[in-house]
């Protein structure tokens, strides 16, 4: 079977070569295969000095201090730890939260069992362009208010959220600040030296890092307190048990060293193949470029094809490994609730596909994309009522039609 | 999601697929589904003097298993009369393209399409 041209890269990155040899160092008997946390023996220290080399490289990226980094399992633990963590601590000074509809469902999905357990949690709604505003926050923010936990880049959209004026903002006010940075790691400068945020969620794996393997900033000063959602041994200061995984770790400190030196050259290579894609397709007929124009990450491009419905697009554009805005995700036929989210009517969130460009990305791959792209769209066009109700002028939302 | 032989046979070389004249007394035309839910058929049959349905032609907006049932029924009742074409049941449209579970509203909506196109000829009579 000859394997679709992967355009996934949001969902996931393949492990850097030049990582995995580092990563496969530390499994064997020959290798750094011991206990961090044994004291008493060679083994222990060497994979202990190898974690915490990890840690300053992860800082490093964001230029962070290394004991102000917690090894979680990804992304979502980052963002369970941070959020329950917080609510948990503070409860006591104000039960309410802010947050947006666009979040990553770790993140909602966490609000929810919050709000079960008695917190209030407000819900942000983006803008047209997918861009919630530093003014939105300031204006949500309560007494009570204990946390704003917003993403920094959208995973569906690319939108780059400005979590430096956000932090000026919650900083002023003395409320804690999460940011779920799992998109924008080594893909846009982060720096909280000077962006105000108080905990912030990391993956390896949207990093040509290892899966299994993320981080929780936690800001020292001023301290932020967390209580631990892991009981055990005790590691990683008392906020997350359990053993540290030498290789994953060791993986995911090599990935962010790498992102750091190559996030530039990546970049404008990256825009530039994020460019060629839009300019092969935006000449047809309505085709729309979803979120913000300019405030955006260089790998995303989560593009609506009208009156094409994206499952059907994507069984159409089967050598490439896409994502939609419809179906396919699961097993129910709701369009993205990103998308809802923004405003986008149904039909138009249901014929949505999100193309990401990472590091291996070609020319010729983009190429082919654009070619693919534009005989299934029309092709699909070809067999869409509603395209012929759109050639012949009706109005689609005027039509009123039997939903099932 | 892993398609049948038989969908990915229709969704790649879809049958009868056009669009006849409305306003022909001959012709009966059915749309179902929305595009909020991410499908919609619109379904015409061509039905002669007799009574048998002579040509049908479909047009789909959705997933593959959608458009699959479609162009399926539009193969099915050319030479059926009304009658026989009203007894296409939803079930036989999913048993013969293997549909999932999932995907059985298709076989639904497909079923929905041929009673209303065969409904809007009646009232054209």
């Amino acid at each position: 079977m000859k394997l679709p041209l992967y355009l996934d890269y949001s969902a996931t990155t393949p492990v850097d070569p030049r990582v995995a040899k580092l990563m496969c160092d530390c499994l064997t008997q020959e290798g750094n295969f011991g206990n961090p946390a044994s004291r008493s023996h060679v083994y222990g220290w060497q994979a202990e000095e190898a974690v915490e080399n990890a840690r300053r490289q992860v800082a490093d990226l964001i230029k962070a201090d290394p004991r102000e980094i917690v090894w979680t399992s990804g992304a979502t633990e980052s963002d369970n730890l941070a959020i329950k963590g917080v609510a948990h601590f503070y409860h006591k000074k104000g039960k309410h939260i802010i947050t947006s509809k666009i979040e990553h469902k770790a993140v909602l999905d966490t609000c929810r069992q919050l709000e079960r357990e008695g917190f209030e949690v407000t819900y942000l709604e983006p803008s047209t362009d997918g861009l919630i505003s530093p003014e939105q926050v300031a204006e949500a923010l309560r007494e009570d208010t204990i946390l704003v936990s917003l993403m920094h880049v959208n995973n569906e959209i690319g939108v780059v959220t400005d979590i430096a004026a956000i932090g000026e903002i919650t900083r002023a006010k003395k409320v804690l600040f999460h940011v779920d940075a799992a998109q924008s790691a080594g893909k846009i400068n982060i720096d909280v030296e000077t962006a105000k945020v108080d905990l912030m969620s990391f993956s390896a794996h949207k990093v040509y890092g290892p899966k299994g393997i993320g981080a929780l900033f936690v800001r020292r000063k001023p301290r932020v307190r967390l209580e631990a959602q892991m009981h055990g041994g005790g590691h990683e200061r008392g906020m997350r048990s359990g053993t540290l995984a030498t290789h994953q770790i060791v993986g995911m400190g090599a990935a962010f060293a790498i992102a750091q030196a190559e996030m530039e050259s990546d970049n404008t290579r990256i825009d530039a193949l994020r460019q060629r894609l839009w300019d092969g397709v935006k000449d047809m007929e309505e085709v729309y470029m979803n979120g913000h124009a300019t405030q955006r990450v260089s790998g995303n491009a989560n593009i609506s094809f009208n009156f094409v419905e994206g499952e059907s697009l994507l069984m159409s554009l089967r050598e490439l490994a896409v994502s939609s805005g419809s179906a396919c995700t699961s097993a129910s036929l709701e369009p993205s609730y990103v998308l809802r989210a923004l405003g986008m009517n149904d039909e138009l969130a249901h014929s949505s596909i999100r193309f990401s460009i990472g590091r291996f990305t070609t020319e010729a791959d983009i190429d082919q994309a654009v070619e693919q792209s534009r005989n299934a769209v029309i092709k699909l066009r070809d067999l869409s009522p509603l395209w012929d109700m759109y050639k012949d002028g009706v109005d689609l939302d005027s039509v009123e039609w039997a939903a099932h | 999601m892993a398609y049948s032989e038989q969908v990915i046979d229709h969704y790649e070389n879809p049958r009868n697929v056009g669009k006849m004249d409305e306003a022909d007394a001959h012709v009966g035309t059915g749309m179902v589904g929305a595009p909020a839910c991410g499908d919609v058929m619109r379904l015409q049959i061509k039905v002669n003097d007799e009574g048998v349905i002579e040509d049908a032609k479909f047009k789909t907006y959705g997933c593959g298993s959608a458009i699959a049932s479609s162009s399926l029924v539009t193969e099915w009742m050319k030479g059926m009369t009304l009658d026989q074409a009203g007894e296409i049941r939803n079930s036989n449209i999913s048993e013969e393209l293997a549909l999932p579970p999932v995907k059985i509203h298709c076989s639904v909506l497909a079923e929905d399409a041929i009673k209303a196109a065969i409904d809007n000829y009646k009232s054209k009579q």
